[in-house]
């Protein structure tokens, strides 16, 4: 079964027929053309298909596009204001916060997301005294940024990146 | 050339796919523009072995959208073993082999489709567990370059039978599956009898030379794309059954793509891992604590449909003395998945039992670990008598320790509590040859105020693209910013793969002898459209050295005294590896390796069912890999070290030393923790809590 909808992608106003079945990860890249989520496990494990949805992150193969009709999509290249990379993606080329760069864009929307939650007061599980505002050391960094694998095992770099963009 | 600085920022460019990356606009193969794409699913053996008696493809290609169902009895014929040979009889190696494949219009009908073939199979018995003294170990093809022959120098038995101390230990690894974050994918389009393959692999040319006598192509009309590749750890070093499987589909619907993703549970049978394996280590030393005798017997699994087989023994060949050495490498052959080259293979499991072994026989010596290494440190490969081109594997443990703060460590295990958590340190060596593979052809070419570099290297997350423009630069003594690096696809001249560590040592030999070439021919002011391309020619050096890059690993673990978990709050890492050509990117290539080992120590164990032969947790909630949380502080130095020898940069290759004796350190660390010895790796609390 195939339904219409309207999607806010990175600004852009996008709509398409979907299958009912089709995850918001496969709308955007095999029938928009957005490549930046990148499908690392179709399960929701890895995180690379991470991106901000109505301003939260969320791993966008777990979610059915069809459910999203109407809602504002912002991936990495998103992020980005032109040539101007986000301050996380500035702090990630720095930092040298990748290797192969698949898990990355994931990575850049989890970290953007993270932050707005701290700022929000959002405990997590890591976090001390749920009454305080939260105090994001690398081990608040390192449990928020768990559902985010990164095989080349550039996690140091990460919380480092996501360190100095918090600043 | 000039030394190279490695503190200098000048001399740490950032990525240069670093902006694409960031944004996600660097495309993967998966993510090459095509037009009308169908998309393919495969179907998968649910038996270990036997042949499938039927398949019954009318419900899924009733299936609107569905294009065709492919199995054995409708495939071309083709002219491919092993893994490869996709779709060529009925019989069933092991279970997720693939058996038919799905051609639909959309991914989501594909799926669906691939699970409404209805297959019927006539069972075999099969084999997919071993034992550690296996009745059915069997030498390895020697013929294989991985493998060497057994060892067998002085006399092994009788100097343990005189050794003043000895150890006779027996470290168990598991299945541990590469799981690059980029599942494998490849998209085929075929027109006109030319064929062109968007594929994620570790090396263009390698693929297209695979698959040119499998179809008996034309191998000028086959062109192989990899602009970006999403890791591989070797796991893309070879084609595997999809990309054939995906040709196939190709060449039934000429001018429409095929897109083929495995899924991540797809990729635990189908694109090799390191095989699990049992390796005994006897060790025996003088009063002083010198090695007398060094035995180290490897038993690996490998598979009935190809053999796989490394030498993890071989680790204990050149890395201490010793008068009496044997050195062996068994495989075991069962109805499993085919192995493949996972980061380190060989070294990766062999000098995790070795350096534990030698902890073990430190402590029996009652010498400090770091002392024991410094007294068998050889003064040539034992056992070819060679010179080292370089070998500073001392400097890096006393660098290490200094750094590590170990002249204040208690050497006595289980002593040390802070809280609920036992406290200890360990250290490892590491030891990865450098490979320089000759042969690979560069060209270069100046045009419009630019150098034009063309060579088919990959860059599957090293850096190989920013470190071999460095080196193109620097050859052609002209600043980063007038060099125009173009990699990763068959548009440009042959070039080895990326793998054993050699890439950026091959390449970048190739880039310098064409760099040098071409100022040769065109001086340093050439004419519009001066071109030069040269094949790079042998070390005259390979040969007459033992070439290695070495490196010292100290570990902090915290192990739980109630629960038995392990933490590991600290990792450093000294290494030695000739020039570093780029120290932001080689920094993280060491770090990653020491990332997945400590992955490998804490996590990774790809569990088989030997009643059904299949591993039964096939995805990352059930085969996990260090998440962010389970990394602490991991800290890379490296010596200046300047190695004549190696290559024309004198670079060594730093992809995988980095992951070498970690799961050792760890191991190590945790024993000086709580006093418990696990012999098998991953050390997940259990073990800590039984074993004591």
């Amino acid at each position: 079964m195939d339904a219409e909808i309207t999607l806010r992608v990175d600004g852009q106003r996008r709509t398409l027929s979907v299958d009912t079945r089709t995850t918001l990860l496969d709308a955007l890249r095999e029938r928009l053309g957005v490549i930046s989520p990148k499908k690392g496990c179709d399960h929701g494990q890895c995180g690379a298909c991470t991106v901000l949805l109505d301003g939260r992150r969320v791993t966008s193969c777990l979610t059915l596009a069809v459910a999203q009709d109407g809602a504002e999509v912002t991936t990495a290249e998103g992020l980005s204001e032109g040539d101007r990379p986000h301050p996380v993606q500035q702090a990630f080329l720095e930092h040298d916060g990748f290797q192969c760069g698949y898990c990355t864009p994931g990575q850049v929307c989890s970290a953007v997301g993270m932050l707005d939650e701290v700022k929000a007061g959002w405990p997590s599980h890591v976090t001390e005294n749920l009454e305080e505002e939260p105090d994001l050391d690398d081990e608040e960094i390192r449990e928020r940024m768990s559902g985010n694998l990164c095989r080349c095992g550039a996690y140091t770099n990460i919380v480092s990146a996501i360190r100095e963009a918090a600043e | 050339m000039t030394d190279v600085l490695t503190e200098d920022p000048g001399r740490a460019p950032q990525r240069l796919d670093g902006p694409d990356k960031v944004a996600g606009t660097a495309r993967y193969a998966f993510e090459q523009p095509v037009d009308g794409p169908r998309y393919l699913h495969l179907v998968q053996a649910g038996i270990a072995r036997g042949r499938v008696t039927g398949t019954d493809t009318s419900a899924a290609e009733a299936l609107p959208g569905v294009h065709t169902v492919l199995t054995h009895e409708n495939a071309e014929k083709v002219n491919a073993g092993g893994e490869l040979a996709v779709l060529q009889s009925p019989e069933v190696a092991f279970r997720g082999q693939v058996i038919g494949a799905v051609l639909a219009e959309t991914p989501e009908i594909a799926a669906q489709a691939a699970g409404l073939v209805e297959v019927t199979y006539e069972r075999h018995p099969h084999e997919s567990t071993f034992g550690v003294d296996d009745h059915r170990a069997q030498s390895p093809d020697t013929s294989s370059p991985m493998v060497t022959e057994d060892l067998d120098q002085g006399d092994v038995d009788a100097a343990l039978e005189a050794a003043e101390y000895t150890v006779d230990v027996t470290y168990a690894t598991p299945p541990e599956h590469n799981n690059p974050m980029e599942p494998h994918a490849t998209v085929a389009v075929w027109e006109d009898g030319e064929l062109t393959l968007y594929d994620s692999n570790q090396g263009p040319y390698v693929v297209r030379d695979v698959l040119v006598p499998i179809f008996g192509l034309d191998p000028e009309r086959v062109h192989v794309v990899s602009p970006h590749v999403g890791g591989g750890f070797g796991s893309k070093g070879m084609p595997h059954a999809h990309v054939v499987a995906t040709v196939m589909a190709a060449r039934l619907t000429p001018g429409r793509p095929v897109k083929c993703a495995l899924t991540r549970a797809q990729m635990f049978p189908l694109v090799g891992y390191r095989p699990p394996g049992f390796q005994r280590v006897r060790l025996g030393t003088d009063a002083t604590g010198r090695l007398v005798a060094t035995e180290h017997s490897a038993l690996e699994q490998s598979s009935r449909l190809a053999e796989y087989a490394e030498q993890s023994a071989g680790a204990s060949r050149d890395m201490y003395v010793s008068p009496n050495r044997r050195i062996t490498n068994r495989v075991v052959a069962l109805d499993v998945p085919v192995p493949t080259w996972m980061r380190a293979p060989g070294e990766a499991g062999g000098m995790y039992a070795l350096e534990s072994a030698v902890d073990e026989m430190a402590q029996a010596c009652g010498m400090d670990p770091i002392e024991f290494r410094v007294h068998n440190e050889p003064d040539t490969a034992p056992t070819s008598g060679r010179p080292f081109s370089s070998r500073n594997l001392v400097t890096c443990l006393r660098r290490g320790a200094e750094r590590f703060g170990w002249a204040e460590r208690d050497p006595r295990p289980g002593v040390r509590r802070e809280g609920d958590w036992l406290v200890g340190t360990g250290v490892a060596a590491a030891s990865f040859p450098s490979f320089t593979i000759p042969g690979s052809v560069a060209t270069v070419g100046y045009a419009d105020g630019y150098y034009r570099v063309e060579i088919a290297a990959s860059d599957i997350g090293t850096g190989a693209r920013t470190a071999l423009t460095q080196i193109a630069a620097e050859a052609l003594e002209v600043p980063l910013s007038a060099v125009r690096l173009h990699l990763g696809s068959t548009a440009q001249p042959k070039a080895s793969l990326a793998g054993g560590s050699s890439g950026t040592a091959s390449w970048g030999t190739a880039i310098v002898q064409a760099a040098r070439a071409f100022r040769a021919e065109h001086g340093e002011h050439p004419p519009e459209g001066a071109e030069t391309t040269t094949k790079s020619e042998p070390d005259p050096e390979a040969g007459k050295y033992a070439m290695n890059a070495y490196g010292a690993q100290f570990a902090e673990v915290r192990v739980h005294a109630d629960t038995g978990e392990v933490r590991v709050p600290r990792l450093l890492g000294v290494f030695a590896a000739g020039r570093i050509v780029n120290a932001r990117t080689a920094r993280s290539q060491f770090a990653g390796g020491m990332t997945m080992g400590l992955s490998m120590a804490l996590h990774e164990h790809g569990v088989v069912d030997g009643r059904f032969g299949h591993v039964v947790n096939n995805d990352f909630a059930g085969y996990h890999i260090a998440a962010h949380a389970d990394v602490g502080s991991v800290e890379v130095d490296w010596i200046d070290e300047h190695d004549p020898h190696v290559n024309p940069m004198g670079t060594k290759g730093i992809g995988e030393v980095g992951i070498v004796g970690v799961a050792a350190a760890i191991g190590n660390a945790a024993h000086h923790a709580t006093g418990v010895r696990v012999r098998e790796l991953p050390l997940t609390p259990e073990k800590f809590l039984t074993d004591g």
